[in-house]
C-alpha cells in the first residue's frame, strides 16, 4: 500500500447509522463571516477536559491579544490566552456553555478595540528540537481537541505512543446535520490544515496518515486533493459515504481501518490517533506563527437566523452577540442548541460564551425542531437495532432501563452506547431512548460510587478497630515485658546461686531469639508482600491508576524490607549454632519456666512488630489496603503464636530431661509452689462459688463455707507470696525443710478437696435431677441435649473425677512415701518422682478442667472471644507441658524401678 | 424567550410513527385481500368489517377500564391490524360470532390483559385464531372453493355471504370444499400421486387459487421489506426451513409427502411468514434471533401439517415460538462494537 501511495484510502463500513436531513446548505451560502468585537469576552477557565486553568491575571490588568491569562493546573489541563487586547474587568462565576446549564468561574475581558498583539514567538525550529519540547509548546499555546471533547492535545499526543501508531486519522467527516464549520475551515485553510497535519505526523510518525471526509463536502474534497497533489504529500484522502455518525471517533476508525476500538480502551491501544481538522490548523498557526488558540470557526445556523453562516469567532464571544450578527428572529427561536441536532445540548440563555469546543450554534424554530412527540409503547420493531452504530440491542436496553434491571442492561453492554441518538431518531414510538440510557448509566454510576463509599466507610471502621486492637496488643506486650522483667530477676538470682549463669549461656538463647524473631518477621513480610502483589494485580485489571502506583511503591518497599531481614537472618545463624552448643557443653539446664518465658517474649515481640507495622499502615495515606493487610497480620500473629507454642513445648521436652535430674530440685520446688498456688486459687474460686450458691439457697452451711473461703484465700495469698519471692521461698522449700510445709499444705489441700468434692457431687446430683425432671416432663432426648444440663452434668463429672484423682493421690503418696522415707536414702529420688508424677497429674487434670471452663465461657460470651481464646491457648500450653513432664516422669520412674 | 431545554437528540425521523408502521402493514395485506375476495367472494371483506369493529370496541372498552387515553391508543392502528390479520385468516363465511370471539379474545386477553401494545408475549391474532380453531372446529374448516370446482359453479354473492355469516345459508355446502392442505391431510392410505390425481382439493384450479393467495401475500410482504418495516430474516428463515423440511422429507419419501412447492404455495405459508411471524412485539429482536425464530416456525409448520391434528400449523407454530423468543433473545445478542465476541445468556457479573 505504501509503495504506490494511493491518494484515496480503502473505506470500510460500520453497522447501522442513519441519514437525517443534512441541512448543511443553509450555512454555506454566505462566505466566512467575521463578527465585530463584542462589548465583553467571557472566558471560562474550564474549556477543556480536565482541571480548570489557573488564572494569571487580576481584575484591572491590561492584557494584549494572545497573552497568557491562565495556565494549566496539573497534567490534564490547558493554557488560556486573551483573544483580544483589553482590560480584565472581572473574574467571576458566569453562565457557561455546558449541558448542565450551570455557572463556572470565568475571566471577563473588556476589549479596548485595538487588537494589539503580544510578541509572537513561532517555533520555527520544530523539526530540530525534541518532540517533548514541541508538545510543551503546544500545551502553552492552549491547543485542545476542537472536535467536541476538548481533550488537551499534548496529552493525547503523548498517549499516542502507547503502541506503534499504524494510523493517524484526521477527522473531517463532520457527520452531524447543520454543522459546516469544518467544511468551511478546510475550504478556507486547506494549506494550513495540510501543513498542520505534517507537523503532527512529524510528532507521531504514523505508518498511514488518512483524512476521513464525508462525500457531502465536494468543494472541501477538491481543495484538499489539489493541495495534496501540489505538495506531493503522503497523506491519503478517504472519502466516506455520508452516514451519521461516521464522524464519531470509533466509527471513523472502523471506516478507515476496519478495526474496532476494544470496549473500554482508547484508539491509542490499537495504534490509532484521531485529530480534528480544527486542531491541526490550530497547531499549524501556533507553531509557524506563534499564535495561541484564541478563535475558531463556528457555524451559525437554524431557521431562526436570517443569515446563517460560518464565522471565525474569538473565544468568549457571547452567543447573543453572534445571534445578533446573524440576524436572528426572536419570535421564531424555540430551541437554542450548541452543537448539532443529534448530540448538541440546549442552551438556557444566549449569554453563554463560545468556547474552544463550540462548533455550531443552532437557533432552531419550532417547525424545524418540534417538541418531541409523546412517547408510545415500544413495539420492538427493531429499527433502533438496525440503526445502532455500536450493534447494541436498544429495545432490550430500553426494557431493562425502564424496569431498572441495571445488571441486565450492563450485560447488554449499555456502557458501549455512544449516545449518538440514532436509535431515538428512528424510533417510530418517539421513545427518548438515549435519555433512558443516560439515566440508567448515571444510576449505575451512582450505585457504583455509593458502593465505593460504603467500602471506604467499612475500611475506615475496620482500620479503627485494628488500631484499637493494636493498642490493646501493645498494652498486653508491655505487661508481658514487665512480667518478664520481674521473673528474669528471679531467674537471674537463681542462676547466680549455682554460679553457672555464664554470659555465653545467656547470649546463646538471645541469638536464638533473634533469629526466630527475624524468621517470623520475614514470614510476616512475605505474606504482606503476597497480599500487596495480589492487590496490585487486581488494581491493574480494574485500571485503578492511582492505586496502581501506590501499591507498586508499597510492593517495592516490602520487597526491600524482606531482603534486609533475610540478610540479617543470614548473619545470625553464625551466632545461633553456638547457642545449642553452649547449652549442651555447659549442660546448664535452663529452667522450664525460663524457656516458656522466652517463647512468650517471642509472641510479645511479634505483637509489638505487628503493632509497628499496623502503625506504618495507618500512616500510609491509602486506606484501601488497610483491611486486608491487618487481617493478614493478625493471621500471621496467630501463626506465630502457634509456632511459639510448638517451640516452647519442644524446648520444654528437651529441658524437662534435665529438669528431671536431681539438680532441678529448686525449679521443681518452684513448680510445686506454683501448682499449690493454682490449686489454692481454684479452691478459693470454688469456695466462692459454693458460698454464692449457699447464699442463694440460704443454706445454713453458708457461714462454714465463708470460713473455708477465708482460709482458702489466706492459703492462696501465702502461696502467691511464696511464689513471688522465690528467694525466700527457695530455702524454705529446701528438701529438708519442705516436709512440714508440705504436710501443712497437704492437710489444708485435703480439706479443700473434700469441700470441692462435695460441691461437685452436689452439682452432679443437681444436673442429674434436672435431666430427670426434663425427662419426666416428657421432653425429647434432643431437647434435653439442647438444654445445658447434660453438659453441666458431664462437666461436673469431670470435675469430680479430677477431684477424686487429687483426693486419691495424696493418700497413696503418704502411704508409699512413709515406708520409702523410712527405708534407704536411695529410695528418695523414687519418692520424689512419685510425688512429682502425682503433682503433674493434678496439674493435667486442672488444666483440662480449666480448658473446659474456658470453652464454656467462650460459648456464653462471644464478645470476649479473643481474650478467652488466648487464655485457652495458654492453658493448653500448660496442659501440654504438664503432660509432657508427666510422661517423662513416669518414664524415668519405670526406668528406675526396672533398674532396681 | 422561552427556550426548550431537552437533551440530545433534538430531531426525529419525520412521519414514520408507530401508526404509520401499522398502516403500512395493513396496506400490505391489500393484495391478499383482493385475491381472496376475487376467489372466495365478499365473505373476507365482511369478516374484516366485523373484526375491525369488534377490535376497536374491545380496545376502547379495555382502555377506558384501564383509564388510558382511548383516542391516543386507538390511533396507533395496532388493534385494527390485529383485526385485519384475523379477518383474512378466518374462513370467508365463518359465522359472525366466531369472528367476534376470536378478535375480542385476541384484543382483550392476548393483548390488553398483558399491558397493551408492546407487552404481549404472544401474537394476539394467532391467539384469537387458535382459540376459535380449537373451540369451533366445524365452522373453522368450512373454506369456500373456487367457482370452477364447486357444485354451485359460482362464488357467493354479497347477500349470500351476509346470509351465510349472520344467519345460515342452507345451500352453503355446494359452495364449500376442502382446502388443498385439508385434502392432502385426509388422503388416508393413498400415496401422493394417487392423491393428487383423485382428490378434488388437490386438482389444478384449487391449487392455483391458493397459489394466487400466497403470491399476493408474498408481494405485500416484499413491500414491507422494501419499506424496511420488517427485515428479511424472519420470513426467509420461515420459508427456508419449510422448504428444507419439505424437500428433505419429499426426497426420502416421495410417495407419502407433498413437494416443497406445494407446501410453500398452500395454506398460510406466505401470510404466516411475512405477516404473522414478523410481528415484532412477540418475536425475536436480533437478526440472528430472527433467523432462529423463523426457522423454528418453519419447522413447526411442516411438523404440524405432516403429523399434527390440523391441516395447517402457522398459528401453533408461531405461538410455540413466541414462548421461545425471550430465551432466543438472550442467546443471540449481536456482537457489540469493540467486543471480541457476543455475550450470550445472562451471566451477570461476567465481562468480556
Amino acid at each position: 500500500m505504501r509503495t504506490e501511495k494511493p491518494q484515496t484510502a480503502k473505506v470500510f463500513s460500520f453497522h447501522g447509522g442513519i441519514h437525517p436531513p443534512e441541512n448543511k446548505a443553509q450555512s454555506l451560502q454566505l462566505p466566512l463571516g467575521k463578527p465585530s468585537l463584542p462589548s465583553e469576552l467571557i472566558l471560562p477557565l474550564g474549556q477543556h477536559i480536565g482541571q480548570s486553568s489557573r488564572p494569571l491575571v487580576k481584575v484591572g490588568d491590561k492584557v494584549l491579544k494572545g497573552e497568557t491569562i491562565a495556565i494549566n493546573n496539573g497534567f490534564l489541563s490547558s493554557f488560556l490566552h486573551a483573544p483580544t487586547s483589553g482590560t480584565i474587568t472581572a473574574i467571576e462565576e458566569r453562565l457557561i456553555a455546558h449541558p448542565s446549564g450551570l455557572s463556572d468561574l470565568c475571566i471577563v475581558l473588556t476589549p479596548d478595540g485595538n487588537e494589539t498583539w503580544t510578541d509572537l514567538e513561532p517555533l520555527n525550529n520544530w523539526q530540530d528540537i525534541s518532540k517533548t519540547d514541541v508538545l510543551a509548546y503546544l500545551s502553552e499555546m492552549g491547543i485542545v481537541g476542537m472536535g467536541g471533547a476538548g481533550f488537551p492535545t499534548q496529552v493525547k499526543l503523548q498517549g499516542a505512543h502507547k503502541n506503534p501508531l499504524t494510523h493517524f486519522i484526521i477527522n473531517a467527516a463532520e457527520c452531524e446535520p447543520y454543522i459546516t464549520a469544518d467544511d468551511m475551515l478546510i475550504r478556507e485553510k486547506t494549506l494550513e490544515l495540510v501543513a498542520g497535519i505534517e507537523i503532527l505526523q512529524h510528532l507521531v510518525e504514523a505508518e498511514n496518515v488518512i483524512i476521513g471526509i464525508e462525500d457531502n463536502k465536494p468543494t472541501a474534497i477538491a481543495a484538499l486533493k489539489t493541495v495534496l497533489t501540489q505538495r506531493n504529500s503522503d497523506i491519503q484522502l478517504a472519502v466516506v459515504p455520508t452516514k451519521y455518525p461516521s464522524g464519531g471517533e470509533k466509527q471513523l476508525i472502523q471506516l478507515l481501518t476496519g478495526k474496532e476500538v476494544p470496549s473500554g480502551q482508547y484508539p491509542a491501544d490499537i495504534g490509532v490517533l484521531c485529530q480534528n481538522v480544527g486542531t491541526c490548523v490550530a497547531i499549524h498557526d501556533a507553531i509557524t506563527q506563534g499564535k495561541p488558540l484564541i478563535s475558531r470557526f463556528t457555524t451559525l445556523t437554524g431557521d431562526a437566523l436570517k443569515s446563517p453562516q460560518n464565522v471565525e469567532v474569538l473565544f468568549g464571544t457571547p452567543v447573543a452577540h453572534l445571534l445578533e450578527y446573524a440576524d436572528y428572529e426572536s419570535k421564531k427561536l424555540s430551541r437554542l442548541i450548541m452543537g448539532g441536532p443529534m448530540m448538541g445540548y440546549t442552551l438556557d440563555s444566549a449569554a453563554v460564551p463560545i468556547v474552544k469546543t463550540s462548533n455550531c450554534i443552532l437557533a432552531a424554530s419550532k417547525k424545524e425542531l418540534p417538541a418531541p412527540a409523546p412517547e408510545q409503547a415500544c413495539i420492538r420493531c427493531g429499527m433502533c437495532e438496525q440503526a445502532c452504530p455500536a450493534s447494541l440491542l436498544p429495545q432490550q436496553l430500553l426494557w431493562f432501563s425502564k424496569s431498572q434491571e441495571f445488571e441486565k442492561a450492563e450485560h447488554h453492554n449499555l456502557f458501549d452506547c455512544i449516545e449518538c441518538g440514532a436509535c431515538s431518531y428512528v424510533c417510530p414510538s418517539s421513545i427518548p431512548l438515549v435519555q433512558y440510557y443516560r439515566h440508567s448509566k448515571s444510576s449505575i454510576r451512582e450505585a457504583r460510587e455509593a458502593n465505593v463509599k460504603a467500602d471506604l466507610a467499612k475500611q475506615r471502621f475496620e482500620a479503627r478497630k485494628a488500631r484499637q486492637d493494636a493498642e490493646a496488643a501493645e498494652k498486653e506486650a508491655k505487661r508481658l515485658a514487665r512480667q518478664k522483667a520481674t521473673t528474669n530477676k528471679a531467674t537471674d538470682a537463681k542462676k547466680a546461686a549455682p554460679a553457672k549463669a555464664t554470659p555465653t549461656a545467656a547470649a546463646a538463647p538471645a541469638t536464638n531469639d533473634e533469629s526466630k524473631k527475624l524468621k517470623v518477621d520475614i514470614a510476616i513480610g512475605k505474606s504482606k508482600l503476597k497480599k500487596l502483589q495480589k492487590q496490585l494485580l487486581e488494581a491493574q485489571e480494574n485500571e485503578h491508576v492511582e492505586e496502581i502506583s501506590n501499591l507498586q511503591l508499597q510492593v517495592t518497599d516490602q520487597e526491600k524490607a524482606i531482603a534486609a531481614l533475610e540478610e540479617q537472618l543470614a548473619k545470625t545463624p553464625s551466632a545461633a549454632p553456638a547457642a545449642p552448643a553452649a547449652n549442651t557443653e555447659k549442660a546448664t539446664p535452663a529452667p522450664v519456666s525460663d524457656e516458656l518465658k522466652k517463647a512468650k517474649v517471642d509472641v510479645a515481640l511479634i505483637g509489638v512488630k505487628l503493632k509497628k507495622l499496623q502503625k506504618q499502615l495507618v500512616e500510609t495515606p491509602d486506606d484501601q489496603e488497610l483491611k486486608d493487610k491487618i487481617a493478614a497480620f493478625e493471621a500471621d500473629l496467630k501463626a506465630a503464636q502457634d509456632i511459639v507454642s510448638k517451640l516452647s513445648s519442644n524446648a520444654q521436652s528437651s529441658t524437662n530431661a534435665t529438669a528431671a535430674e536431681p539438680k532441678a530440685v529448686m525449679s521443681d520446688e518452684l513448680k510445686k509452689l506454683k501448682i499449690d498456688a493454682a490449686i489454692a486459687k481454684a479452691a478459693v474460686k470454688k469456695v466462692e462459688k459454693a458460698l454464692k450458691k449457699a447464699e442463694e439457697i440460704k443454706a445454713p452451711e453458708a457461714d462454714a463455707i465463708r470460713q473455708q473461703l477465708k482460709e482458702a484465700q489466706q492459703r492462696a495469698d501465702e502461696l502467691e507470696k511464696a511464689l513471688a519471692n522465690p528467694e525466700t521461698a527457695a530455702p524454705k522449700a529446701a528438701p529438708e525443710k519442705a516436709a512440714p510445709t508440705a504436710e501443712n499444705t497437704d492437710a489444708e489441700a485435703a480439706k479443700k478437696r473434700k469441700i470441692d468434692l462435695a460441691i461437685a457431687k452436689a452439682g452432679i446430683k443437681k444436673a442429674e435431677k434436672n435431666i430427670q425432671l426434663l425427662k419426666d416432663q416428657g421432653k425429647e432426648e434432643s431437647e434435653i441435649e439442647a438444654s445445658e444440663w447434660p453438659k453441666k452434668l458431664i462437666e461436673a463429672q469431670q470435675k469430680l473425677a479430677a477431684l477424686e484423682a487429687e483426693e486419691g493421690a495424696p493418700a497413696p503418696v503418704e502411704k508409699t512415701a512413709e515406708p520409702v522415707a523410712n527405708s534407704e536414702a536411695k529410695a528418695e529420688p523414687e519418692m520424689d518422682l512419685a510425688t512429682q508424677i502425682k503433682k503433674e497429674k493434678v496439674a493435667v487434670a486442672l488444666a483440662k478442667a480449666q480448658i473446659n471452663k474456658l470453652n464454656k465461657r467462650l460459648e456464653s460470651t462471644p464478645e470476649e472471644a479473643e481474650s478467652i481464646k488466648q487464655e485457652i491457648a495458654a492453658t493448653e500450653q500448660r496442659l501440654q507441658s504438664a503432660e509432657a513432664l508427666l510422661e517423662k516422669l513416669i518414664h524415668s520412674q519405670t526406668n528406675m524401678q526396672e533398674n532396681r | 424567550m422561552a427556550l426548550l431545554r431537552i437533551t440530545s437528540p433534538h430531531t426525529q425521523r419525520a412521519g414514520r410513527r408507530t401508526s404509520w408502521v401499522m398502516q403500512m402493514v395493513i396496506l400490505a395485506t391489500v393484495p391478499g385481500i383482493v385475491v381472496q375476495t376475487w376467489l372466495f367472494g365478499w365473505g373476507t371483506l365482511i369478516n374484516l368489517m366485523i373484526a375491525s369493529i369488534t377490535a376497536l370496541l374491545s380496545e376502547a372498552a379495555i382502555l377506558a377500564i384501564r383509564r388510558r387515553a382511548v383516542g391516543f391508543f386507538l390511533k396507533d392502528y395496532s388493534a385494527l391490524l390485529t383485526a385485519v390479520l384475523l379477518g383474512v385468516a378466518l374462513p370467508p363465511v365463518v359465522p359472525w360470532w366466531v369472528t367476534v370471539t376470536a378478535v375480542a379474545f385476541a384484543i382483550i386477553f392476548a393483548k390488553q390483559l398483558y399491558g397493551g401494545l408492546g407487552n404481549n408475549p404472544f401474537n394476539p391474532a394467532m391467539v384469537g385464531y387458535a382459540i376459535v380453531l380449537v373451540s369451533f372446529p366445524v365452522p373453522m374448516s368450512q373454506w369456500l372453493g373456487v367457482q370452477s370446482m364447486i357444485p354451485a359453479g359460482e362464488t357467493l354473492s354479497f347477500m349470500q355471504s351476509l346470509q351465510a355469516i349472520f344467519h345460515q345459508l342452507p345451500v352453503i355446502d355446494s359452495y364449500t370444499m376442502a382446502t388443498p392442505l385439508d385434502g392432502f391431510k385426509h388422503k388416508d392410505l393413498l400415496d401422493s400421486q394417487a392423491a393428487f390425481s383423485s382428490i378434488a382439493a388437490l386438482q389444478g384450479p384449487s391449487l392455483n387459487s391458493w397459489l394466487w393467495v400466497n403470491a399476493a401475500y408474498l408481494v405485500g410482504g416484499l413491500g414491507l421489506i422494501w419499506l424496511r418495516i420488517i427485515t428479511w430474516h424472519t420470513p426467509a428463515a420461515t420459508l427456508g426451513a419449510l422448504l428444507v423440511m419439505a424437500g428433505v422429507f419429499h426426497l426420502f419419501d416421495p410417495s407419502n409427502t407433498a413437494t416443497p412447492f406445494f407446501h410453500l404455495t398452500t395454506g398460510a405459508a406466505m401470510f404466516g411468514a411475512f405477516f404473522i411471524a414478523t410481528d415484532p412485539v412477540s418475536s425475536c429482536t436480533s437478526n440472528r434471533g430472527k433467523l432462529i425464530y423463523g426457522a423454528g416456525i418453519g419447522i413447526l409448520i411442516y411438523i404440524i401439517r405432516s403429523w399434527g391434528g390440523y391441516p395447517d400449523g402457522v398459528a401453533f407454530g408461531v405461538l410455540l415460538m413466541n414462548f421461545a423468543a425471550p430465551l432466543i433473545d438472550y442467546y443471540t445478542q449481536p456482537r457489540t462494537y469493540g467486543h471480541k465476541k457476543a455475550k450470550t445468556g445472562l451471566k451477570i457479573g461476567e465481562d468480556n
